[in-house]
């Protein structure tokens, strides 16, 4: 699974980009952000308040809840500010 | 749409909102309401136009691929409400200065009303769902633009 982060997500992170291999258990959104919290203290600053963090799942905007098993590419990204 | 290209560009270099707009008018001759909305680079932070800090610049950061996919759907979601003959949507990305357009949007009807307001429609979900990130550069250093509730709240009523 291919991992994105954007504006100070990515900046909390360190990185833009990783590619990973979630275990099993990792079902939802959610799931998925408690286990990348576990990662680096970076990971748990940049998940520390899930709130204010957004998920796109193979491109497209997703709650919390949905599913990422068998997803390509999961974002994570502050709410969006262009226009 | 056939016959149509271009209804979608994300680009990092400026571009001229006239030309654009112009451009519209020549490639829909058949269409006599042309709506359009630019949002440009404004110099100051926040919401007060006259105590607010002086930005010099901005970067805008986006998602590549789903920016693109995200302004295609929010068209094809407009030609289901409203008799569009096209509609272009344009974004930049990178680094701007105040004065500079960051967005045009432009809509194509037979008539006003039908343009104005998938204009509008286009504009208010862009601002929410279209994944691009602010950051301003001031004398202070830079800094992440927030999220406005207001946004959210404009483009609700659609």
């Amino acid at each position: 699974m291919t991992l994105l982060y954007f504006a100070w997500v990515r900046e909390k992170i360190g990185i833009s980009e990783e590619s990973l291999t979630p275990p099993a258990n990792v079902r939802t959104v959610d799931d998925l952000m408690t286990w990348l919290a576990s990662r680096s203290a970076g990971h748990a600053d940049a998940f520390a308040d899930r709130k204010l963090v957004k998920a796109a799942v193979d491109q497209v905007h997703v709650q919390a809840r949905a599913d990422v098993q068998g997803a390509k590419e999961v974002a994570f990204f502050p709410p969006v500010t262009g226009g | 749409m056939p016959g149509h290209t271009g209804n979608v560009r994300v680009q990092e270099a400026p571009f001229d909102p006239g030309a654009e707009i112009n451009g519209f008018l020549a490639r829909n001759p058949n269409s006599g309401g042309i709506a359009s909305f630019i949002g440009q680079m404004r110099d100051f932070r926040g919401t007060d136009r006259s105590g607010g800090e002086k930005v010099s610049a901005m970067t805008l950061e986006h998602y590549p691929g789903m920016a693109e996919k995200q302004f295609e759907a929010l068209i094809a979601d407009a030609r289901q409400r409203w008799a569009l003959d096209d509609a272009l949507l344009i974004h930049r990305h990178g680094k701007l200065h105040p004065s500079e357009a960051i967005v045009l949007v432009a809509t194509a009807s037979a008539h006003r009303a039908d343009a104005l307001s998938a204009c509008e429609f286009l504009i208010d979900w862009l601002k929410t769902q279209a994944p691009f990130w602010k950051k301003e550069v001031s004398s202070g250093g830079a800094a992440w633009v927030a999220a406005q509730s207001t946004d959210e709240a404009r483009a609700k009523r659609w």
